[in-house]
């Protein structure tokens, strides 16, 4: 059953604040979009309503941190990103244990355009030296995500969709913080693709099958701890990995399997988002990016053209995908 | 002033100088740092560590102690020199301010050093810290108080106004901040950077609980003022007004010495004013 990642979050943080009464919540009016409403409604006394101030609602999470609760707070990931600064000193440097919520993440969000869309908030957070960097493919990931967040000690970035988003945890799926999760083996290439997306590349790697392509499709939903083993690993095994996901082609995934994967000789590709987003639908903009299953498979095929060629340098400059 | 108040004047006022002399040898130390909103507050933070703030001496993380968030980060040297006074680093150690490996970081660092309460110098962010901290402490049946130090150069930060309109919401009633309204910045004269006033007003209309320090260097009215505003009734704001570089002539008032260290003779001199008029 699809369903948006946040709904998803917002189920998790319910059930959970039965069982742990330091679980507080911090929102700032968006508690009915990033779905912390149903904590609200049934622990009052541990839900604040800030308001439109972002910025105080980081460095509050950070005071009850800082006090043993467990604070969620949560906002669209463009506006959490915009309070770096607070984020850095008053949380990161800290080393307080509040969990950053952002939902809304990436183009696929549609309609509202480039102002809601956070297409920074993984080169962002990547960047804090102890910050755990979290973004879960589907609906039974991020309830997972959301239970070991609980029991994580230190600073967590947990990124969220507002759109629903396929299945594609395999049955008794077990969250392993800073481990992939291999959905498919293949041997012509692998992709490593996170949140929004997977289940786009797991379709993508469906079309390619029919023309003869086998490409293995890594889940990474840490990519901070990242698991630089086995992107190394897949990398080698199938001669080329691609990285797909919805953010800004610079800070993100991408370029987290470049900054691992640069002594390895491996041929890694970074596909993702490489301007400002817009409005329109959420699918008319992922075809748009070529996030969807056919554009996905396009960049595949460009790919293995450019490595079994030994044309990479030469075309990569003129497709000018340097971000 | 009552007598028991004259009483612990009397008993706080060679721990202050002390405190001063403290800031003037650890940034000349260190060949940088800030003397001038570190002096302003030596008073302040004086009545707070050993009047005031419910602690135990050792023990940086029982539950039930009282915070005290230095927003005002830079002032940090009056902090180190409070907590070497109390016993929990030996003085020496001071001399290590701002120096590589130093638990005494040139803004405060709570990993480092685990009296600190949090890491702040980012101006504008510690009022929301010591919000949070006052919001954990209602849900724990109000166990402990939480003493916030602002600047009034930081209250020009957006974020400070968004904690005093949250705090005004949720009305922490032990959360008690102390403005060091010491008039001068690193720039120049606050009124001509941009002037906070009307201060009190600003803060009342904010639904805080507003108290004048008529002169936030009298160690009388800084104690009763944090007496009246410990008991309980917050959020408490007490506007202090104090001088920039306090009890150091060549350095009262004076923007130059925001943020620059004493050479050897300036320091020498400082000190000898201290000891004279302490």
């Amino acid at each position: 059953m699809a369903e948006a990642t946040r709904v998803a979050f917002g189920r998790a943080l319910a059930r959970l604040g039965a069982t742990n009464d330091r679980i507080v919540v911090l929102d700032a009016d968006l508690a009915s979009s990033t779905n912390t409403k149903a904590f609200a409604d049934r622990y009052p006394e541990r839900f604040f309503q800030l308001g439109i101030a972002e910025g105080n609602m980081v460095g509050v999470a950070a005071g009850l941190a800082l006090a043993g609760k467990i604070p969620f707070a949560a906002s669209f990931a463009c506006f959490l990103a915009g309070r770096f600064e607070q984020i850095r000193v008053s949380v990161a440097y800290n080393r307080a244990n509040v969990r950053l919520v952002g939902t809304h993440a990436g183009v696929g969000i549609g309609e509202d355009g480039y102002s809601q869309m956070s297409l920074e908030d993984l080169a962002l957070m990547r960047s804090l030296p102890n910050m755990l960097v979290l973004q879960p493919a589907d609906a039974v990931e991020t309830e997972a995500a959301v239970e070991y967040l609980v029991r994580h000690e230190g600073p967590a970035y947990l990124r969220l969709t507002r759109q629903k988003v396929a299945d594609v945890s395999p049955a008794g799926y077990r969250f392993e913080c800073g481990k992939v999760v291999v959905l498919r083996e293949g041997r012509d290439l692998a992709i490593a693709a996170s949140g929004a997306v997977v289940g786009h590349a797991l379709a993508a790697a469906e079309l390619l099958a029919k023309e003869g392509l086998q490409v293995a499709i890594v889940n990474v939903h840490t990519l901070k701890p990242l698991d630089a083993t086995a992107l190394a690993e897949w990398g080698a095994r199938t001669g080329a990995l691609l990285t797909v996901e919805d953010h800004g082609i610079v800070g993100g995934l991408g370029s987290a399997a470049c900054e691992a994967l640069s002594e390895t000789g491996i041929p890694v590709r970074r596909h993702a988002v490489l301007e400002f987003g817009e409005s329109g639908s959420g699918e008319a903009l992922y075809a748009k990016h070529g996030l969807d299953a056919a554009g996905i498979a396009a960049a595949v095929r460009r790919f293995l053209e450019d490595v079994r060629g030994a044309r990479g340098p030469r075309q990569a400059a003129r497709r000018g995908r340097t971000g | 002033m009552t007598a028991g108040t004259a009483e612990e004047v009397a008993r706080l006022r060679p721990i202050v100088r002390r405190l001063r002399e403290h800031v003037i040898r650890m940034i000349a130390a260190a060949g940088s740092g800030h003397p001038g909103g570190s002096l302003s507050a030596a008073e302040i933070v004086t009545v707070l560590f050993f009047h005031t703030l419910r602690r135990r001496t050792g023990d940086p993380t029982w539950p039930e102690r009282d915070r005290f968030v230095i927003s005002k980060g830079h002032g940090v040297p009056i902090l180190y020199a409070a907590l070497a006074e109390a016993g929990e680093l030996p003085v020496a150690e001071l001399e290590t301010l701002r120096k590589l490996g130093s638990r005494l970081q040139g803004h405060p660092d709570r990993v480092a050093l685990p009296w600190v309460e949090a890491a702040t110098g980012s101006l504008g962010q510690g009022l929301s810290l010591a919000l949070g901290m006052a919001l954990a402490s209602r849900l724990d049946g109000n166990r402990y108080r939480v003493f916030c130090l602002l600047g009034d150069g930081e209250t020009q930060s957006g974020q400070v106004w968004e904690a005093a309109m949250a705090s005004g919401k949720y009305k922490p009633e032990k959360l008690v901040v102390v403005l060091d309204y010491n008039k001068v910045q690193l720039d120049g004269p606050i009124k001509e950077i941009m002037d906070p006033e009307p201060l009190a007003e600003k803060w009342r209309s904010f639904n805080w609980n507003v108290r004048t320090i008529a002169d936030g260097n009298d160690l009388g009215q800084v104690i009763e003022a944090l007496d009246e505003a410990g008991r309980g009734g917050g959020p408490w704001l007490l506007l202090a007004h104090t001088v920039k570089g306090k009890g150091v002539s060549f350095m009262e008032g004076k923007w130059a010495w925001h943020g620059k260290a004493p050479t050897a003779e300036e320091a020498a001199r400082a000190l000898e004013e201290i000891a004279r008029h302490g």
